[in-house]
């Protein structure tokens, strides 16, 4: 999976998601103005924005150093959908409700069938967006919601409370709960973990993973082994690949030359899944 | 203690506020037991659900907020009215208020507890609740709610308590001069015994908590307004939206205030000390602040129908002309339209319908709560052809609702068993002499008022 890195392709910037404005600031603007309205004289501004400026501290923790770190660095990952390709035959799903020992309504990789402005109908995959300014992330109360080295989005399911609040804040309609005591389980008794939460507990929420503990050792999520159209591709953004299994191309090169595009990219999500669109699907929406 | 200065309506009053510490009448066991056995069984659904996980509740991923969100909303709204009603009255030097003031911060207070048990109700995993405390990420609304609840409710336990501390020094003077009582009273009131500097600071204290208890309010139902709107979810995604639930929650709660007003006037014969201008006072409060919610309402909905973006247009379409339009309108019509006429006719200000318009008023206005947390929250966000998810009212919420519903009265009739329900010593600053009508001579119970 791992390509020559000798000379600097076009990488994705490693910064949040491109924007002139970032949240962040306009943040610490608002703050300023809140605390200078309200609190006036009392100098408590400072204080206020120091809050302020605290409360992304889960977020990042993407590493900032860059990809010198060697073969051992930490992955950006990235998946990529070929909406030309999809079919919505459904096997993803079924791969994924299978090894994550899901519910048959749990639909972490959920196949929308839509239909474009042309009127044409399409078949569209939605897995976790794993956002880089995940909105989900930010109103956990209790930080069970955090991002690995890699850039993934996990669920600590021994630390949810089960408020909800995370469902609201998605607007990808990526989030299951679990409503019921989960009723399948892997044979071997082994504990939960956020990398592989199986399985799920009652009261929590859960969520794609990216299949972490599998790309972890090299090994590809199982969607991405189930397509049976090949249309899902696994990447690193550092490393600049993504494969499919069979295929393994260059992802910038991939990227733009087929016009891959981000959902809902006008929500400042940052979202690290990208689709291909062909035939007049409205993957940006 | 200082000499009153009416001696015979002081007495009256004494002795009516007094009167439900003694002997709070034939109705108030069975009434109790009814109140206290629909709580009970709330608490036991609370369990089932506990044990079950929140499918029982009606829930489902499509429709993952619902009627225990309405309720938080809810009830924590009309507690501000209470304590707001209260802290602006004093600050007003308003003095027709003082025979209201305990009624209302008692309901603050009651109602406040609550609407703050749905915070964890809601929850799916409630035994977690408290490392919101331990492990908290204060860039989430949540976090805002807990630390602003947990605020709030000190401030008007305070403001409940601290008004109160002239009329415990007296219950432990004149009402139970040995024994158990006496000793709670006598702890309670502080070594009180009316010196002029006692008095000066506990007028100061108190007018501290009120300036402080509104921002409080404020920030309470502002916060719970975010945790909605700081999504980016159509319908709730609204700038409008804390001012929204502050108003809301400032007219609900002016009602609730008019209806326990009412309650215990008429059960507790506090005619003569609470006089039908008093209730039309408050109901004049509610017409006002009906007025402004009718206008936010008007305001946040053409906003959204008249650009009717794609996100937009499918939630405004549910509400006005979609499944959500029969209870839209029925709250708009008989929750604000109808409570406002009721008020503003002139030939119709009689107690009992006031007492209507502001039942009208609480119940369209948790109706409302419902129309805000449901359409935003069951709209599919990516197939817009899909089917809307469907909430189930199951009878775990509803048994629960109702339990919550009856904790009030409960609450209010179990805390007026101890404590004056007229605040005795503030009615005599703020002298208002009560008429004494034969009903209110026959209140006076023999040997209470000695």
């Amino acid at each position: 999976m791992n390509v020559e890195q000798a000379e600097p392709l076009q990488v994705p910037p490693r910064e949040e998601p491109k924007r002139a404005l970032s949240r962040r600031a306009v943040l610490q603007s608002v703050a300023a103005l809140g605390a200078g309205a309200s609190l006036g004289g009392l100098g408590a501004a400072p204080q206020l924005v120091a809050l302020v400026k605290g409360l992304d501290r889960v977020a990042p923790a993407t590493p900032r150093s860059g990809p010198a770190a060697g073969m051992n660095a930490t992955r950006r990952w990235v998946m990529v959908i070929d909406l030309r390709r999809c079919d919505g035959c459904g096997k993803c799903t079924k791969a994924c409700q299978a090894t994550h020992y899901l519910e048959p309504d749990q639909t972490w990789l959920k196949v929308y069938k839509l239909k474009s402005s042309a009127g044409t109908e399409y078949f569209m995959p939605r897995l976790c967006m794993h956002c880089e300014d995940a909105p989900c992330l930010r109103v956990c109360p209790v930080g069970a919601t955090f991002k690995n080295a890699g850039g993934v989005v996990l669920v600590d399911q021994d630390k949810c409370i089960g408020c909800r609040l995370c469902m609201s804040a998605c607007p990808y309609e990526a989030r299951y709960f679990n409503w019921i005591e989960p009723t399948k389980r892997p044979p071997l008794a082994v504990l939960p973990t956020p990398e592989f939460p199986a399985p799920q507990r009652k009261g929590t929420v859960g969520k794609c993973t990216f299949c972490v503990h599998s790309t972890s050792h090299g090994e590809l999520p199982s969607c991405v082994e189930s397509c049976p159209m090949e249309a899902i591709y696994i990447g690193d953004l550092d490393a600049d690949v993504a494969t499919n299994g069979p295929q393994t191309v260059r992802l910038s090169t991939f990227l733009r030359d087929n016009h891959a595009t981000r959902y809902k990219e006008e929500l400042n999500t940052g979202p690290r899944v990208y689709y291909i669109a062909g035939h007049g699907e409205d993957a940006e929406r | 203690m200082s000499t009153p200065t009416a001696p015979v309506p002081s007495e009256a009053l004494e002795a009516a506020a007094f009167r439900p510490m003694l002997r709070p009448g034939r109705w108030f066991w069975p009434l109790f037991g009814l109140l206290g056995a629909t709580v009970l069984a709330a608490v036991g659904a609370f369990a089932y659900q506990y044990a079950e996980g929140l499918w029982v509740a009606g829930y489902s991923d499509q429709a993952f907020f619902g009627i225990y969100e309405a309720n938080l909303v809810a009830f924590i709204g009309v507690s501000y009215g209470g304590a707001v009603v209260s802290a602006v009255l004093r600050l007003t030097h308003a003095r027709w208020g003082a025979p209201l003031s305990r009624m209302a911060e008692a309901m603050a207070v009651v109602a406040l507890i609550v609407g703050g048990a749905f915070a964890i109700v809601h929850l799916g995993r409630p035994e977690r609740v408290w490392t919101i405390f331990t492990s908290p990420n204060f860039s989430s609304p949540i976090v805002w709610d807990f630390m602003a609840i947990t605020t709030y409710l000190l401030a008007t336990s305070l403001f409940l308590y601290l008004p109160l501390i002239p009329d415990l020094a007296r219950a432990r003077d004149r009402l139970a001069r040995r024994g158990v009582r006496h000793r709670i009273y006598a702890a309670l009131a502080l070594r009180w015994h009316d010196l002029p500097d006692q008095r000066s600071r506990l007028s100061w204290a108190v007018t501290v908590l009120a300036i402080l208890v509104i921002p409080l309010a404020v920030s309470v139902h502002s916060v719970l307004a975010y945790t909605f709107s700081m999504t980016t979810r159509p319908g709730w995604h609204s700038t409008i939206f804390g001012p929204y639930f502050v108003v809301g929650a400032l007219y609900s709660g002016v009602g609730l205030v008019i209806l326990v007003v009412a309650a215990f006037r008429r059960a507790y014969r506090l005619e003569a000390f609470i006089q039908p201008r008093h209730l039309l006072n408050l109901a004049w409060m509610m017409v006002a602040l009906g007025l402004v919610y009718l206008y936010l309402t008007f305001s946040e909905t053409l906003t959204a129908a008249y650009t009717a973006t794609r996100d937009e247009l499918p939630v405004i379409a549910a509400l006005l002309e979609g499944p959500f339009a029969p209870a839209f309108w029925t709250f708009l019509v008989t929750g604000v339209l109808a409570p406002i006429a009721l008020v503003a006719l002139p030939s119709r200000r009689r107690v009992g319908v006031l007492v209507l318009a502001a039942a009208l008023a609480v119940v369209g206005m948790w109706l409302k709560r419902l129309l805000i947390t449901l359409p935003s929250a069951t709209l599919p966000l990516i197939d817009e052809a899909a089917p809307w998810g469907s909430p189930v009212f199951t009878w775990v919420p509803i048994l629960i609702t109702l339990g919550a519903t009856a904790a009030i009265p409960l609450g209010l009739m179990i805390l007026f068993r101890f404590v004056p329900v007229i605040a005795i010593d503030e009615c005599e600053q703020a002298g208002e002499e009560p008429t004494l009508t034969p009903a209110v001579r026959r209140a006076v119970p023999e040997g209470v008022a000695g």
